[in-house]
């Protein structure tokens, strides 16, 4: 109902109530009489506020929940616990706890310390597996269940895809965590996701022209890809930009997530005619990898008579702390970086540190900033009404959240920001100063026609 | 004599029918009222009596019944793509071909017989699961799973003339929508049948010649009695229901990923048909359940709600009192299942059922003789 109240500001309102009560009792006469059939017929007659996911019945309580899917198991359950500890801390400050973290350097903000729409935030989490089945099933527990109003989290980008699609079918907010394919917000883009962290194609923009620079431009590369989404996309990307600026491209291999010996994947490298060996892995399979590949000699081979080179295009500090002195001088890219010296950044550091006792990881950025960004959609829009929050997020420009100024683009759902270079750090001052900034990417310089991946985002109002 | 266990069975069935239908009510007190986990409860009922048909009444033990599973689960994404979002087309098939594939693997599997057939059909199973998630990756999509798309030909639904919206089609029968509680009634009812075709398998001729078979082979075969065709057709039967169950969790859920082949979900349905009883018809079911709910309902506690459970406790108790069952709840709930496994395994080897069973002899014994005895061993 208080839903309802708040929209009597806008000067439509009135119209829409009658329109949207009357329409709802007669579809519900209908819908009692007949089951299903007609609904398809009114949906037009239905111009406001139709029941749509658990809108309104989840959100007209003193609270309203959040879903939170992460991973807590399998290769990526590092970033997993991570994201967790964002989400508890975004909870926290939302709620008017703590120090309020980076809600004092957010702008424009709607936000106000008092939950969401005076509503207090409360949680639930689920384990993901890192499979598309226990993921999506997390999720149908979270929404069926316990009510959650927005789903967020997920580490793998195959997890994404699915719990995105999942959420557009059932009218949830998908507030996608840390997911880099370009089929996230590309092909496979839905009205109901959102994605704020970055994506292949930014990484291989971003990261080329450096790896030209640093290496030359007469190189031959080797992939060794995960065998998801995310890796293909990011193989096509790191292909595409690296060949662009004149490298080659040995071979592309694929290797199984998760599958922790690459030692046979490792063996053939060295006489394949590449000197640089691209590892297209993440989280726990990045470590090994990585790892394994040093281990094997590699850095210290000579190759085409030059420095046989390994580089990671998807770096974070989890991974680099995983794989210790393995990744000293290694080049990658990544989201966000708790060295960045902003205000936002700075605070978000000094919140998380004094909760957990440990600097955040990018994974844990993206999560938090979903998470106030969504509440903030919600305050915008002055409803939990979904379609109303997804106008909101919709081309939304902010600033203060520690990536510098953001769009959140319309045509695909895709946020626009500066992209990070970074390097493994020779002499580390401590367990966390893990990575070095070698150039902060401006948002311009990686910015593409949404057109190129094709997908289309789909209605604003789910069918059911 | 005959027709005591006809009345029993009779009854059984309709109990069976009310308990199932009647799930979304009396499962709602323990937090399992929910559409999904009831339909997760029905599908992997269905798996579980398959198997049981195998494994309860021949004695072989399949370690790779997650095929057949994950065949269904394919086909129906599939039929669903090419055919029609109407389920019933994508069922049979997927029955269908669950069956070519356990014929083909079971004509080769049961050639031997103990932990030799065990090996292959886990040999087997592995094969499916890691063609399926890279060799086939034209056919299955590898890692991010088969799915529906808007643009698919779905050429029976044009031949009638459905159009897709402007929304990804999703499945229905003949109009009644696959999830939800829906999704749950069109899972129990083939529950249901698969139920009593079980029942029925197990009361047949066939049924005593499987058991027979589980009892002493070798007798059999020196009898004259050729056993060969009869485990395959267990074989085959199983891997149907299989099928089946694979079928349903693609029409509750239009994805199918290669991760339902993998070995553990093979494992599963042992652990689910031991844990509840072997052999038994009931028993395969409550197995099931119970691994379900583990699953869905513990991993799903974290520290806060553990904090809002023993609310009641005074601070440093309740800090003890979470601190110690958060290993056991969250990221830690394999561990309540291997917990809960090993003591039933221990203490109860017939399962549940045997549980049940020994609570029903002791509540119908005179508690006077055992009193007695009681006290005969103590002197």
């Amino acid at each position: 109902m208080t839903d309802r109240k708040t929209r009597l500001d806008t000067p439509l309102s009135r119209r829409s109530i009658l329109k949207g009560s009357l329409a709802s009792t007669t579809a519900l006469g209908a819908l009692s009489l007949t089951g299903v059939a007609p609904l398809h017929f009114v949906s037009q007659a239905w111009a406001e506020e139709q029941p749509i996911g658990n809108f309104p019945s989840k959100t007209s309580g003193p609270s309203i929940t959040l879903g939170f899917n992460v991973p807590q198991t399998g290769a990526y359950a590092d970033e997993g616990a991570d994201e967790l500890r964002a989400y508890q801390l975004a909870v926290k400050h939302l709620n008017g706890e703590g120090d309020g973290g980076m809600m004092n350097t957010f702008t424009p903000s709607n936000l106000t310390g008092k939950g969401i729409l005076g509503k207090k935030v409360e949680f639930v989490t689920g384990d993901t597996q890192t499979k598309s089945d226990a993921a999506r099933a997390s999720a149908k527990r979270m929404v069926e269940k316990d009510g959650a109003i927005m789903i967020t989290g997920g580490s793998s980008s195959g997890v994404a895809v699915a719990v995105q699609s999942l959420c557009q079918e059932m009218g949830i907010i998908f507030m996608a965590g840390l997911t880099h394919s370009n089929d996230t917000t590309g092909k496979d883009k839905r009205r109901y996701g959102f994605r704020h962290f970055f994506n292949a194609y930014m990484s291989g923009e971003a990261l080329a022209p450096i790896l030209a620079e640093e290496y030359g431009t007469d190189r031959v590369a080797y992939h060794l890809t995960a065998d998801y989404t995310w890796g293909w996309t990011q193989e096509e990307s790191i292909k595409n930009a690296s060949e662009a600026l004149g490298w080659k491209t040995a071979a592309a291999v694929r290797t199984p997530l998760g599958a922790g010996d690459f030692s046979q994947y490792i063996t053939p490298v060295l006489n394949s005619g590449a000197d640089v060996l691209i590892l297209n892995h993440y989280g726990k399979d990045m470590v090994n990898s990585l790892t394994q590949a040093v281990q094997f000699g590699l850095r210290d081979k000579q190759a085409n008579g030059k420095n046989f080179e390994i580089v990671v295009p998807l770096f974070s500090r989890l991974m680099a702390q995983g794989a210790g002195d393995a990744i000293k001088g290694i080049l990658g890219t990544t989201n966000w970086n708790w060295s960045l010296q902003d205000d936002a950044s700075q605070a978000f550091v000094k919140s998380f540190g004094q909760e957990y006792g440990n600097p955040p990881s990018q994974a844990a950025q993206t999560c938090y900033v979903q998470t106030l960004l969504y509440a903030n959609a919600v305050e915008t829009a002055g409803t939990f009404y979904p379609p109303e929050v997804i106008k909101a997020l919709e081309g939304f420009e902010f600033d203060g959240m520690g990536n510098g100024p953001t769009l959140y683009r319309a045509a695909d759902h895709q946020c626009f920001k500066d992209v990070l270079v970074v390097r493994g750090k020779e002499n580390p001052s401590s367990q966390f100063d893990l990575l070095e900034v070698v150039k902060i990417v401006p948002r311009k310089q990686v910015e593409y026609d949404p057109s190129i991946f094709g997908g289309e985002l789909g209605p604003y109002i789910p069918a059911s | 004599m005959d027709r005591s266990s006809a009345r029993n069975d009779l009854l059984l069935m309709v109990v069976f029918t009310a308990a199932v239908l009647t799930m979304p009510i009396w499962l709602t007190p323990i937090g399992a009222g929910y559409p999904d986990l009831l339909q997760k409860f029905a599908i992997f009922g269905i798996f579980a009596i398959g198997f049981n048909i195998l494994f309860g009444l021949t004695g072989y033990l399949s370690f790779g019944h997650a095929v057949f599973l994950g065949v269904g689960s394919y086909t129906t994404v599939w039929a669903f793509k090419l055919l029609s979002m109407n389920i019933l087309p994508a069922v049979v098939l997927s029955m269908l071909l669950a069956g070519v594939f356990a014929l083909a693997i079971g004509y080769v599997s049961l050639r031997r017989t103990g932990i030799y057939f065990s090996i292959l059909t886990l040999a087997f199973a592995q094969m499916a699961y890691n063609l399926a998630y890279s060799v086939l990756t034209p056919i299955t999509n590898g890692e991010t799973g088969l799915r529906v798309l808007r643009d698919d030909p779905r050429v029976l639904d044009h031949m009638f003339g459905i159009e897709v919206g402007e929304s990804l089609p999703t499945p229905e029968l003949f109009g009644l929508r696959t999830i939800g509680y829906e999704g749950f009634y069109i899972c129990a009812v083939f529950l249901i049948i698969a139920f009593f075709v079980a029942m029925k398998i197990t009361r047949s001729p066939f049924g005593l010649a499987l058991r027979a078979i589980k009892s002493n082979q070798i007798r059999m075969n020196y009898t004259g009695f050729n056993t060969r065709p009869y485990t395959l057709a267990a074989f085959v039967i199983s891997g149907m229901y299989a099928g089946l169950a694979g079928a349903l969790m693609a029409v509750t859920d239009p994805l199918a990923g290669a991760e339902r082949m993998q070995w553990t979900a093979s494992g599963e349905v042992v652990l689910m048909t031991i844990l509840g009883g072997a052999g038994t018809l009931i028993g395969p079911i409550l197995g099931a359940g119970i691994i379900k709910y583990a699953e869905n309902i513990f991993s799903a506690f974290n520290e806060q709600s553990l904090h809002h459970t023993f609310s009641f406790l005074p601070e440093p108790l309740q800090n003890a009192a979470v601190s110690i069952s958060t290993m056991f709840v969250g990221e830690g709930w394999h561990l309540t299942l291997g917990i809960i496994f090993m003591l039933i395994v221990i203490f109860l080897p017939g399962g549940v059922m045997e549980g049940f069973r020994r609570i029903t002899r002791w509540a119908r014994k005179p508690p006077a003789p055992r009193r007695a005895q009681k006290i005969q061993t103590a002197g």
